[in-house]
């Protein structure tokens, strides 16, 4: 009988720890961006793309609809390309859409912003793998402090 | 001069053959197979005496840590505005820092002291040699149970502890101070990543749990078989243990995030 009351215990402390883990797991982790299943990917040059980074999220209207999933050096002409993953469940964007890399606040961290564009029949949906053509960089504050003192110069 | 260096030399000598020992014993303790089903109640007496009477002294301690972390960062951050980051400063420093090291460091202490005590006793009034005399292998009958308790309760205690942490910063940050409840919970999940930072801190405090385990073990399997010994084993028990502890969670702090 004492067997059983120890297992008991032991058991308990078990899954107090078990539980413990899920909620680590699931309350405080987030689980990753959607699986890659789920997802599409877009690919998007800019020439500047200020303090972006991996897993910066991109929103349309505010609303989170993806992930940026990478960011390299395009070896030719140099200009950063960064590949994002969108959600399945918004994929009819159409490819007039425009793509800005915004901050969240003055200070806070920075993120893509999407534009969806207008629709017509000449106009394609954008799908898994298409280049987003029309993209605005990051406002670097230094380059705009050295025109604003430029243009004043003038 | 000379004595200087002999001293150097026989302290050298020491500290070679006893981590030799230790890990004879270790090896002797883990090599071939358990006998699980045989020796199942020596497990269970172990993760008793070792898990479950460990489990209030590491619910209070990760309470109160989660709360007076909420407190110190809620000051500073408010200096900001940046009171929505508090959910992130508070599981951030429980799963890759507080946790496990805290968790090794009262382990040591409730657990690790107890394991050397007893097993130092069991050598001072000989009940080791008797298992030796009656064919029992004492390294498989005493130390392995109190081994494998040890390496799978802390981890278990470590997450146990950082549970409660994040929930009593929850208590004073969001109950007591007014941080936003929805703020707390998503900035924490937008900045938590599962396999940095809950992985990392499960890998670092499994590593931790086999030094401490190991040092009690080998402390009390190595005293000198006096009441004075024991008490001396005991005291390195806890020292060495939390010195180790401390000094890999450097290493392991800068392999795993230092890059």
């Amino acid at each position: 009988m004492a067997s059983r009351k120890l297992e008991l215990m032991v058991g308990f402390f078990v899954a107090l720890a078990v539980a413990a883990l899920m909620l680590l797991a699931l309350k405080v982790a987030n689980t990753g961006v959607a699986g890659s299943d789920q997802s599409y990917r877009l690919l998007a040059k800019f020439d500047n793309i200020g303090g972006l980074k991996p897993r910066s999220p991109v929103k349309v209207g505010g609303v989170v609809v993806g992930r940026v999933a990478s960011i390299q050096l395009d070896p030719e002409n140099f200009q950063p390309v960064v590949t994002l993953e969108i959600n399945s469940s918004y994929s009819n964007f159409p490819e007039t859409s425009t793509l800005a890399i915004l901050t969240s606040g003055l200070l806070g961290e920075q993120y893509i912003g999407l534009q969806p564009g207008f629709v017509d029949e000449s106009v394609a949906i954008l799908k898994d793998g298409d280049y987003v053509e029309d993209t605005k960089s990051a406002i670097v504050l230094e380059e705009l402090i050295g025109q604003f003192l430029f243009n004043r110069g003038n | 001069m000379l004595d200087a260096i002999q001293r150097l030399g026989a302290a050298t000598l020491a500290t070679v053959s006893g981590l030799g020992r230790a890990a004879l014993m270790l090896g002797g303790a883990l090599w071939g197979r358990p006998r699980l089903v045989k020796a199942w109640p020596l497990y269970i007496r172990q993760f008793y005496v070792v898990g479950v009477l460990s489990l209030l002294i590491i619910v209070v301690s990760g309470l109160f840590i989660g709360m007076v972390l909420a407190l110190q960062g809620y000051t500073v951050l408010s200096k900001f505005g940046a009171e929505q980051m508090l959910g992130p400063l508070v599981a951030l420093s429980l799963l890759r820092e507080l946790g496990p090291v805290v968790t090794a460091l009262l382990f040591a202490g409730r657990a690790g002291s107890a394991l050397t005590a007893e097993i130092g006793l069991m050598k001072a009034t000989e009940q080791l040699s008797g298992m030796e005399m009656m064919g029992v292998d004492p390294l498989r009958r005493i130390v392995a149970p109190r081994f494998w308790a040890g390496f799978i309760c802390m981890p278990l205690l470590a997450i146990i502890f950082t549970a409660v942490g994040i929930l009593g910063g929850h208590l004073v940050g969001v109950d007591w101070l007014g941080v936003d409840a929805g703020g707390y919970w998503s900035a924490m999940q937008a900045n938590v990543d599962l396999q940095q930072d809950v992985l990392n801190g499960v890998i670092k405090s499994a590593v931790f749990a086999i030094l401490v385990t190991w040092i009690a073990l080998h402390k009390g399997y190595d005293a000198v078989p006096t009441s004075e010994g024991i008490s001396r084993a005991t005291t390195e028990t806890v020292v060495t243990a939390s010195l180790a502890v401390l000094g890999f969670d450097f290493i392991l702090t800068a392999v795993m995030f230092g890059g």
